[in-house]
């Protein structure tokens, strides 16, 4: 019942290049000038499922995340274009050697009135690392470069051992292993959110009921019904208040598509995700409502050809590539998913900051002469009419998932005589299988941690936990690696995107668009955050 | 849960006073639900439907899996039912022809209620039997058990077997049918235990035969009309808890697909004017499952001397 | 009938304890872990993850502290996926939200189906009979789960007149649907086996003899027949409530009640294996609380039966 989506959704940081050090204003609600505000100021919004843990060093999903985002604030935010904002951060110092952050933190108090000190942070911070806690994004400090985090994770030093440190009340320290221009970029995580030491040592796990829960963010806890509703009310002791327009913020658990369209219509919630399919129907409906928007995703089938790969057939290059051109993407898209997602030919996606797309072979042919040359290729390969291609896909239970499995199977028996046997699984046992190398071909899906390919890329690399294909490739393994300490990797990129077109381990499908309904009177929705990142408090609605 | 229960009290209500003779008795009960207005009209529509999932594929002018192209994608404006295109039925989600999915659904929605059911039974009957025959500690010993699967929770079990086995058709049914035996189990034996001290059970004692010889030859037989009856109750559950799974997405795997599955797409799609993906899998599911109450209830009503 | 209510509460125990142990194995050989997603973790993390749930140690390790945790201090241990919340506290918060639609779910087809069971009896084979019984099984054998789309469409999107889901601390105005839904499918269960054994009491002979001495119709049914013809529904009602008080999984999942049945079934989905171990104990704690039941209201109904 999970959405696996949702859960693989999961924004985390900015890339290097990108993310500079930012000068933008803080951000609140910014309603124009004359705008008439309508008189009830409530968003909400739906979510898939009974929603985890407010806690920030916790959090996994994204779901998760969007309450934290609203009762917590850290270091830094994003603004509606995904670029970094200050949020806490009054500014900050970099020793010369690139590893040493001096932070500033603005004047502001917890909703229980006392002040956010830079102890809290480092409370927090060490409070994610701790094996005691056992978060599983433990690891994100580590990745964030944070002095020693790996070896606190392992159990090798103790969490006082972290690179972070107050310096006073309002003066963080952050110390990294090696420089890491990205490092700001990972402030906007939760996991690097503070919390407030006392209220967490008082209560302990309890500290999150909403009876004690103490935040910083725009919003505080009013109620939390799992599998229902939560609802989060205005801070009033918020440092930005004055600014803050929408009071009450709802998140409404729906678990059902139809569901999800049937309270939306009836005025229960106010943004919705469309069902797969008819964002056609919706749009000449309610052309106003229905928002069409980029996503840093990428649909795509894992092939099996490593060393337990049970089908030889799918190890020759020849057959994977005729798999890949025999998918008709536009079809797929225009009559199945219907939701203007981009067909994909690699597997970073275009909107991705800093990335040139290849130019591959297949993006210059038409369906039919893609068609051709995936006869031509299967021929050679030996595989006929006599002796059709047979392999089995897997995938997670979803209708979704089920369309796509349905149509391409089909598209491979008309066009290529290949005899595909689809299969579903629910998704604990996919991910299962899929760890365990026990499959053929299996759907996947990708989306970037941060707005960078190297998020994509690296899932081909030999050593990548992520890499279920099994695929390894020197070249590209080397490239990764150089690519890492290079200011500018671009051609790099290019270049593993194009040792991949044609080596196709995956087989990429189709670039992700986020679809939803939102009514017309919410403004300020971060349409173009391709991360998805958004905060209530810039949200508003107008009279109508 | 409400599976096992409901059968077991239809049934256990039902035979409260099982005969034990023969041939006449079966005669008679054959006479009695020939003259039952409501279980004839079952047998008939029954019939009638079996007839058309077996005739049927000769009009159809797609296979199941085939997508039409050109409805693909519109379906709400060009899937509907139509003589034209060869979709009588319309087409489903993605374009592929209802008519042959639903002779298909039917088929396979019959199978889950006969064979879950044929497990069950077979499986309740063998244990009540033993447990009943044998009494004492065995017979104690295995009631505890089917006491203890009686307090998991049936959907708990079937998703953590279909986990473990894959979901394949025939673990699917077997585990429909493993969840569902606890019931008859339990009546088979207090039957036996009453069939055990007949003449003619310790007559066979009294002859040297061996304990399964006479359970298979002597208990069993007398057992029938209340394993039949039994048997016909429990069909339609079945096939209820098949549609059930096939919502939660643990139903038959695609392009293959039951009236449960069917329906629960039909039913996703219900408020986007394409009705018909609901309406004709519903329209045969419903058919068939009045049906198969009526027949039960019928052959229990036959079966029962009490007179009415 | 106090020695015969403690003698079936001791028999409870060593079930519920063998309960535990098949529901701990089944959970156990299931493939995936609680903690798999579509990142893999770092093996440190995972290692981290695993000894903060005690579940590095061995297996029958687990079980023992798991069973002695339950019996020592009634803990039923972390959700693995709800990491600020407790097994108990996810039961706390979800039952009585089951437990009140539940509730309803009983009276109503209790009612409904008692009523249209006797009227199905006392009119045999008129159209009345027929008819009656035809609503009932009709409304049974459409699935749940298009009944509850259907009734979302019609009483909330067309009429506008009740909510389509939510469950705002048990509102009458979020109760109904939920309630009307679940009662479809058990009405007529009811209504089929009170008919069937409502006939075979009235053609028994004491029934009869009332017949002959003209005490009127209604008063026979009402005096004389319900209470003996009731035995059997009896039998049903026990599972029945306790089949709805622990909630429909697709209940909660249309109308976003917050319940247990969704979370029963997403537990066992997502290999939250203390989770789907404490509603199963719930439920099998239930169950033989049921069964139980039904021997008092048999013996308080029929007084031939001695305790």
């Amino acid at each position: 019942m999970t959405d696996p989506l949702r859960a693989a959704i999961r924004g985390l940081f900015c890339a290097s290049a990108l993310c500079a050090v930012l000068t933008a204003p803080v951000l609140a609600a910014e309603v124009p000038a004359g705008t008439k505000l309508a008189d009830e100021q409530t968003f909400s919004t739906s979510v898939g499922a009974a929603i985890g843990a407010f806690d920030p060093q916790l959090a996994e999903d994204t779901d998760q995340s969007a309450v934290i985002n609203n009762l917590f604030e850290g270091l830094y935010s994003e603004d509606d274009k995904g670029n970094l904002v200050p949020a806490l951060s009054d500014g900050y110092t970099l020793s010369d050697d690139r590893t040493v952050y001096t932070f500033k933190i603005k004047a502001a108090n917890w909703s229980n009135g006392d002040p956010v000190t830079a102890q809290d942070f480092v409370f927090a911070w060490r409070r994610a690392v701790d094996p005691a806690l056992a978060s599983n994004y433990a690891y994100f400090l580590g990745l964030a470069g944070i002095l020693n985090a790996d070896d606190i994770v392992a159990g090798q030093k103790k969490p006082e051992e972290l690179g972070v440190r107050a310096i006073d009340d309002k003066t963080l320290e952050v110390t990294l292993s090696s420089p890491r221009p990205y490092f700001p970029m990972t402030l906007t995580q939760t996991t690097l959110f503070p919390v407030p030491q006392n209220v967490v040592e008082a209560f302990g796990k309890d500290w999150l009921k909403p009876e004690n829960i103490v935040g910083n963010g725009a919003y505080v806890l009013k109620s939390n019904s799992p599998g229902e509703v939560v609802v989060l009310v205005r801070n009033p002791r918020y440092r930005d208040d004055a600014k803050t327009v929408i009071n009450e913020v709802r998140f409404v658990t729906i678990t059902d598509e139809a569901q999800e369209v049937a309270r939306y219509l009836s005025g229960e919630v106010d943004h919705v995700g469309v069902p797969t399919g008819q964002l056609p129907k919706f749009k000449a409906e309610y052309p106003n409502e229905v928002t069409v928007a980029p996503r840093l995703c990428t649909y795509y089938f894992d092939v099996n050809v490593g060393a337990k790969a049970s089908n030889k057939a799918l190890t020759d290059q020849r057959v994977r590539e005729a798999l890949y051109l025999a998918i008709d993407r536009d079809v797929l898209i225009n009559n199945v998913l219907q939701g203007g997602q981009i067909p994909a030919y690699f597997l970073t996606p275009a909107a991705t900051a800093g990335f040139t797309t290849p130019d591959v072979p297949a993006l210059n042919m038409t369906q039919a002469e893609r068609n051709e040359r995936a006869k031509a290729l299967l021929a050679e390969a030996g595989y006929g009419p006599d002796n059709p291609l047979k392999f089995e896909y897997i995938y997670n239970t979803g209708e979704g998932h089920k369309k796509i499995a349905v149509v391409v199977a089909q598209m491979y028996k008309e066009t290529l005589g290949v005899e595909m046997t689809i299969r579903d699984m629910e998704w604990a046992t996919l991910l299962d299988t899929r760890h365990q190398q026990n499959f053929e071909v299996s759907r996947s899906a990708w989306c970037g941690d941060y707005n960078e390919a190297s998020t994509f890329l690296s899932l081909v690399d030999t050593k990548s936990t992520q890499n279920s294909s099994g695929y390894s490739n020197a070249e590209i393994d080397k490239l990764l690696a150089d690519s890492a300490t290079k200011d500018d990797p671009t051609a790099d990129y290019t270049r593993i995107e194009q040792i991949l077109a044609t080596d196709l381990p995956i087989i990429p499908v189709y670039h992700y668009t986020s679809n939803a309904l939102m009514k017309t009177n919410v403004k300020g929705w971060p349409y173009d955050n391709v991360e998805g990142k958004w905060y209530a408090k810039d949200l508003y609605k107008i009279a109508e | 849960m409400l599976v096992k229960s409901r059968t077991a009290t239809l049934a256990e209500d039902g035979f409260a006073r099982l005969p034990e003779k023969g041939r006449s008795l079966w005669a008679d009960a054959l006479s009695r639900f020939a003259r039952n207005r409501a279980a004839m009209m079952g047998v008939i529509i029954l019939a009638l439907v079996i007839l058309f999932m077996a005739l049927g594929p000769l009009l159809g002018r797609w296979t199941i899996e085939k997508i039409d192209w050109d409805v693909m994608g519109m379906v709400a404006e060009k899937g509907m039912p139509s003589l034209e295109t060869g979709h009588y039925f319309g087409t489903d989600d993605v374009g592929r022809d209802l008519y042959s999915r639903v002779i298909q659904g039917i088929g396979m929605s019959l199978m889950a209620g006969l064979v879950s059911a044929g497990v069950a039974v077979a499986i309740g009957t063998f244990y009540g039997a033993v447990s009943g025959y044998f009494g004492g500690r065995i017979d104690s010993a295995m009631m505890r058990f089917v006491d203890i699967l009686y307090a998991v929770p049936t959907m708990f079990l079937v998703i953590v077997i279909l986990m473990m086995f894959g979901r394949t058709v025939e673990v699917l049914f077997v585990s429909l049918g493993a969840i569902s035996w606890m019931g008859l189990a339990r009546v088979v034996r207090g039957q036996t235990i009453a069939l055990r001290h007949r003449e003619f059970v310790e007559a066979a004692v009294a002859g040297g035969a061996r304990p399964l010889a006479i359970v298979y030859r002597h208990v069993l037989p007398n057992l029938l009309g209340l394993v039949a009856v039994y048997a016909s109750l429990l069909i339609p559950d079945m096939i209820m808890v098949e549609s059930f799974l096939s919502f939660l997405g643990l139903g038959i795997q695609d392009p293959n697909t039951s009236l449960g599955m069917l329906i629960s797409e039909g039913s996703a799609t219900m408020m986007y004017g394409t009705l018909w993906q609901l309406a004709f899998p519903l329209f045969f599911f419903v058919l068939i499952l009045f049906s198969l109450y009526f027949v039960g209830d019928g052959l229990r009503d036959a079966l029962d001397p009490k007179d009415r | 009938m106090i020695r015969f209510i403690l003698r079936r509460l001791a028999i409870a125990i060593p079930t519920l304890l063998a309960l535990i142990v098949v529901s701990f194995i089944l959970m156990k050989v299931a493939p995936g872990n609680p903690f798999t997603g579509e990142k893999t973790l770092p093996k440190e993390v995972m290692a981290n993850i695993m000894a903060r749930y005690g579940l590095d140690k061995p297996e029958w390790q687990q079980l023992l502290d798991y069973i002695s945790n339950i019996v020592l201090h009634f803990d039923f241990g972390p959700s693995f996926k709800y990491k600020d919340r407790s097994v108990t506290e996810i039961i706390a918060q979800g039952f009585p939200v089951t437990f009140t639609y539940g509730m309803w779910t009983f009276v109503v087809s209790t009612v409904l189906g008692v009523f249209v069971g006797v009227l199905a009896a006392v009119r045999q084979n008129s159209w009345v009979d027929y008819l009656s019984l035809g609503i009932t099984i009709g409304a049974q054998v459409v699935p749940v789960y298009v009944v509850a789309p259907l009734l979302v469409l019609i009483f909330t999107l067309w009429l506008g007149w009740l909510p389509g889901g939510g469950w705002n601390g048990g509102h009458w105005s979020n109760v109904i649907l939920p309630v009307v839904a679940l009662s479809f499918s058990l009405v007529a269960s009811v209504a089929r086996i009170m008919r069937s054994s409502m006939l075979e009491v009235l053609g028994s002979n004491y029934i009869r003899t009332a017949r002959a001495k003209g005490i009127p119709g209604y008063k026979i049914i009402l005096r004389h027949a319900l209470r003996p013809a009731l035995l059997p529904v009896v039998t049903y009602l026990a599972p029945m409530l306790v089949y709805v008080i622990t909630g429909s999984v697709i209940i909660d999942m249309y109308f976003s009640t917050g319940g247990i049945g969704s979370a029963f079934v997403n537990s066992a989905l997502n290999r939250d294996y203390s989770t789907a171990m404490g509603i199963t104990i719930l439920y099998g704690t239930l169950t033989i609380a049921g069964n139980l039941l039904v021997d008092l209201i048999y013996a308080w109904i029929d007084p031939k039966i001695r305790l």
